[in-house]
């Protein structure tokens, strides 16, 4: 499939009217990507009758430097090095009409450490493309001279350790719960009870920004009073994350500003903001010494569908870039969408200094982070204490897992929650440590961690049978075959 | 209160076995394992005072539990806590850490709010002072 359709070269190139994508230069099948290219895999759906490989040059045409009819000022520039060049187009596994369409850009076609204008460029206007039924980007090979052009994530997983003073376990956390409706003052309870019974974090909600019910000011001073009074109760580090979401950049300046003069150590913004203020926001994560969550709230409406969109490993790799120091990646086991290969893809994006290709856990390329910071992932929606030991195999130690509703809906209360949340993940880390087969054993370790503790008993009576298996929508399409031994 | 810093602090305190274990982790996994004590577990006091040199290249944890032996005899009266650290590029930090000795009477503190204007306060974690004992 990936023959040459004749690139049209010289004078007759550029004669006035309309010539197929494939034969202006955004098809060239012998270009080997440089090091320095920004690379971009998309899964093309062709509107019937189209040919793929005319779809992918049109695609990469119209991501890059193409119009829809040839024009004469292209002989004004260096046109052939800007033209982004779709190089290698595959029929997707298993999904008829479906295709691979590897694209090669030139780094010059980017500002350097600008997210806003490297997916103004790669997904600005080629989605809603007329000769397409379907798009979706899938990955990007970032290369490491556009990497070093940005700042990071502000804190990253060592030093937000080292800050805290917490190694060698995940971190706990938990939503304040019911998510809207609570008065400041009833608000900060819940956050005091969390901290106190053992939480390391809690979280404001995604949508808690100030509302009639709570304004922003009265939830902070609360807040801070909860955090203060459970780290002075249990002596050990606390934080709670202040969402800072607001309508403005000023506004919400002004509210980290006040979170940072309360002494809070992390402050929350939600995906919706946008790149540019979510850049601005790392920023000032960095220059005030602030941990910066990510909530990423929105993200479904564009990543679930395999076949129109962009992937959540590529928001991951972008978020990296421009500077979160956590986001939301799934749980696998909870209530939200998370296949299990496709979610240790996305924390390898967060957390690992290189990653390798590795097609089954949906990674297409090969990523060097060039020490840019690692990207805390976090797992929430719908775990419980229960789940520990499947959720320490499934998501490693470097997460924060966060039990909102498995830690305010606990039946002996708040504190008891977070108590039997912290006892588990105890107790699986300390068996993990003494080589025991944790995943197997995990329901006997628990148990007998709850001969101790009450509430990581009531815990399990709970939520013993509480599980979310539904068809994962957004799966890889790759799956390892074993290969017989010769 | 329970000073509930480091890894294991809401589980029962670890018997000599199970720190044993844990040490053995830190070694298999090719950490240097540190031995630290202090008086003041206040939660931003970072720097507790080092036991020795942190213990490179030891292959069995009998020799960090003599250590902690001889460190308990010495400051049985204090917290003592294992870190084990890792000097791999992109950690050179800290991999975990946990208390594995605590004074017979724990540590407590307080809050010192400090009203500033617009409701606001300035908090200080502060050590409560002993309650007085009697004559």
């Amino acid at each position: 499939m990936n023959a040459h359709t004749g690139t049209i070269r010289g004078k007759e190139r550029y004669r006035s009217g309309v010539m197929e994508y494939k034969r202006m230069g955004y098809w060239e099948p012998d270009y080997v990507p440089k090091d320095t290219d920004v690379i971009a895999l998309f899964r093309v759906t062709p509107q019937d009758g189209v040919d793929p490989i005319e779809a992918s040059a049109a695609v990469a045409g119209e991501s890059s430097t193409a119009t829809w009819t040839v024009v004469w000022t292209d002989r004004l520039t260096a046109a052939e090095k800007y033209r982004a060049k779709c190089y290698r187009v595959d029929e997707v596994p298993g999904s008829p009409g479906q295709y691979f369409a590897y694209i090669a850009y030139d780094l010059d076609l980017f500002e350097p450490g600008s997210i806003a204008n490297l997916t103004a460029s790669i997904i600005g206007n080629v989605f809603g493309f007329k000769p397409l039924k379907a798009l979706r980007l899938e990955d990007m090979r970032l290369p490491v001279a556009y990497v070093k052009t940005f700042q990071g994530p502000a804190t990253g997983i060592v030093v937000e350790r080292e800050r805290l003073d917490k190694f060698g376990r995940p971190l706990l956390g938990a939503t304040i719960k019911p998510k809207l409706g609570l008065s400041g003052r009833n608000y900060g309870r819940v956050v005091y009870e969390a901290l106190k019974g053992g939480l390391d974090f809690t979280k404001d909600d995604e949508n808690i920004n100030s509302q009639p019910f709570m304004h922003w000011r009265d939830r902070f001073l609360y807040c801070m009073e909860g955090v203060n009074r459970a780290q002075a109760a249990s002596g050990e580090v606390k934080g709670t994350y202040l969402n800072v979401t607001a309508a403005t950049m000023e506004d919400m300046y002004e509210r980290a500003e006040f979170a940072k003069e309360l002494g809070s150590c992390v402050v929350m913004i939600d995906l919706v903001i946008g790149y540019t203020a979510i850049q601005s926001m790392a920023k000032w994560a960095r220059r005030n010494d602030i941990i910066l969550h990510l909530h990423r709230a929105g993200h479904s409406t564009y990543t679930r569908q395999k076949s129109h969109g962009v992937s959540f490993r590529v928001i991951a790799k972008w978020m990296r870039l421009a500077g979160v120091d956590h986001i939301h990646a799934g749980t696998v086991v909870g209530k939200l969408e998370g296949d299990p290969n496709t979610t240790r893809g996305y924390y390898d994006i967060c957390r690992e200094d290189f990653n390798p290709l590795k097609l089954e856990h949906g990674i297409f390329f090969e990523q060097s982070w060039a020490s840019l910071n690692k990207l805390m992932p976090v797992a929430s929606g719908g775990i419980h204490a229960g789940q520990m030991h499947q959720l320490l195999d499934l998501l490693g130690e470097d997460v924060v897992l966060q039990f909102g509703g498995g830690t305010i809906g606990h039946p002996m209360g708040i504190q008891a929650g977070a108590t039997a949340n912290r006892v588990a993940l105890e107790a699986m880390i300390l068996a993990r440590n003494e080589g025991r087969d944790y995943v197997h054993e995990g329901p006997e370790i628990l148990a007998k961690a709850a001969q101790t503790c009450t509430p990581l008993k009531a815990a399990l009576d709970v939520w013993k049978d509480v599980t979310f298996n539904y068809q994962s929508t957004d799966t890889p399409d790759f799956v390892p075959t074993a290969l017989a031994a010769v | 209160m329970k000073l509930t810093q480091g890894c294991f602090s809401f589980l029962p305190d670890l018997t000599d076995d199970q720190i044993y274990k844990q040490v053995q982790y830190c070694l298999a996994k090719g950490w240097a394992v540190n031995i630290e004590f202090t008086d003041d577990p206040h939660p931003r006091n970072t720097y507790w005072e080092m036991w020795g040199l942190p213990m490179f290249d030891l292959q069995d944890a009998a020799g960090v539990m003599l250590e902690l032996k001889e460190c308990r005899r010495v400051y049985g009266d204090r917290y003592i806590r294992i870190s084990g650290f890792d000097s791999s590029h992109g950690w050179e930090s800290a991999k975990i850490s946990f208390i594995v000795n605590r004074p017979p009477q724990e540590t407590e503190f307080e809050l010192v709010r400090h009203e500033v204007a617009g409701r606001a306060v300035r908090y200080t974690t502060v050590r409560r002072p002993a309650p007085p004992t009697a004559p």
